[in-house]
């Protein structure tokens, strides 16, 4: 049975396409000068490297791909972009500005083709007759309950520890700049006579408070 | 080698991330605020992974090692952002800024 003819020409260009939008959506992620172009771009390049794992014999990974770094971890760099500068400042002129990204694209240009010459002339074993697993699901999730579920506990102890800890980062500059806008209560601490349960409670509830203070 | 079944030979994705790899690192030390600069570098994370799961399709006794490698990598990752984003927002609202070449208090 012959199945579709054109098959093998859908399959190279769906390649194509992958393999073009991991390169194109990185060079956009690196040469843009607006932030929020630069975070569409590492959106494209990991939808291409989301396609790139599927033919690598994963789509849970590329599944996972998506799910975590375009719809995680690029929201949350938007929403950096959004609380902090939305542009790149104006670069170095003249020659040492020339120089230093002269100097910077030789640099990465020696260290891409020292490594692609490293990895195509490298002396890499044959694949085995037989494979220890087939590679589905089942079988990732049997290996990280058994064999590493040492480092599957510690990797969500060590998620849980990024939240708090960014949590406490991003909060504790915080009083001071809300204190001059005036949105909570709690911030001020030339305010005698309060408890401190008084003080903590937020300005929403005790309006009074807020505008005679 | 055939064009059409390019997708089955391990050359052109260590190549890809040799790419990925020289790209990120050009961005890094290109970029001038510091959002770029961690972008630049999930664009280095996103070329280790790609490498690992090339090894691990074409080369690996257990194709489930690398897949879970790179799931640790991912949530590696997921974790440095976090932290990441919370400093540069803090040195935003210390310094009205996050220009790279501006945070030089320490600098003698």
């Amino acid at each position: 049975m012959t199945p579709f003819p054109f098959a093998p020409y859908i399959v190279a260009a769906v390649f194509a396409l992958a393999v073009g939008a991991t390169l194109g959506g990185a060079l956009i992620a690196v040469l843009t000068s607006r932030l929020i172009r630069a975070v569409s771009g590492l959106m494209v390049c990991c939808l291409g490297l989301a396609g790139l794992y599927y033919f690598l014999n994963s789509p849970f990974l590329a599944l996972m791909e998506i799910l975590i770094y375009v719809g995680a971890v690029c929201v949350t760099i938007v929403f950096a972009v959004m609380l902090a500068e939305p542009d790149e400042p104006p670069r170095r002129q003249g020659a040492r500005g020339w120089l230093w990204t002269g100097a910077t694209v030789a640099v990465s240009a020696v260290v891409g083709v020292t490594l692609a010459r490293l990895s195509l002339q490298g002396p890499w074993p044959t694949l085995p007759a037989t494979l220890a697993s087939d590679g589905s699901v089942a079988a990732i999730g049997r290996a990280l309950l058994t064999t590493y579920s040492l480092a599957f506990e510690v990797i969500s102890l060590l998620l849980l520890l990024a939240i708090l800890g960014a949590l406490v980062i991003a909060r504790s500059g915080r009083k001071s700049a809300s204190a001059s806008g005036g949105t909570t209560s709690a911030s001020s601490p030339s305010r005698p006579g309060q408890s401190p349960a008084l003080q903590q409670t937020p300005a929403k509830k005790e309006p009074a408070l807020e505008v005679v203070t | 080698m055939n064009p059409l079944h390019l997708h089955e030979h391990p050359a052109i994705y260590l190549v890809l991330a040799a790419l990925l790899l020289a790209i990120g690192i050009f961005g890094f030390l290109h970029r001038r605020t510091l959002i770029g600069m961690l972008i630049s570098g999930e664009i280095i994370f996103a070329a280790a992974s790609l490498n690992f799961m090339a090894v691990n399709r074409f080369f690996a006794p257990d194709p489930a090692v690398g897949q879970i490698f790179v799931l640790f990598i991912m949530g590696l990752a997921a974790a440095e952002v976090a932290i990441a984003l919370s400093i540069i927002i803090a040195v935003y609202r210390n310094y009205r800024s996050i220009a790279s070449a501006e945070l030089s208090e320490l600098k003698g």
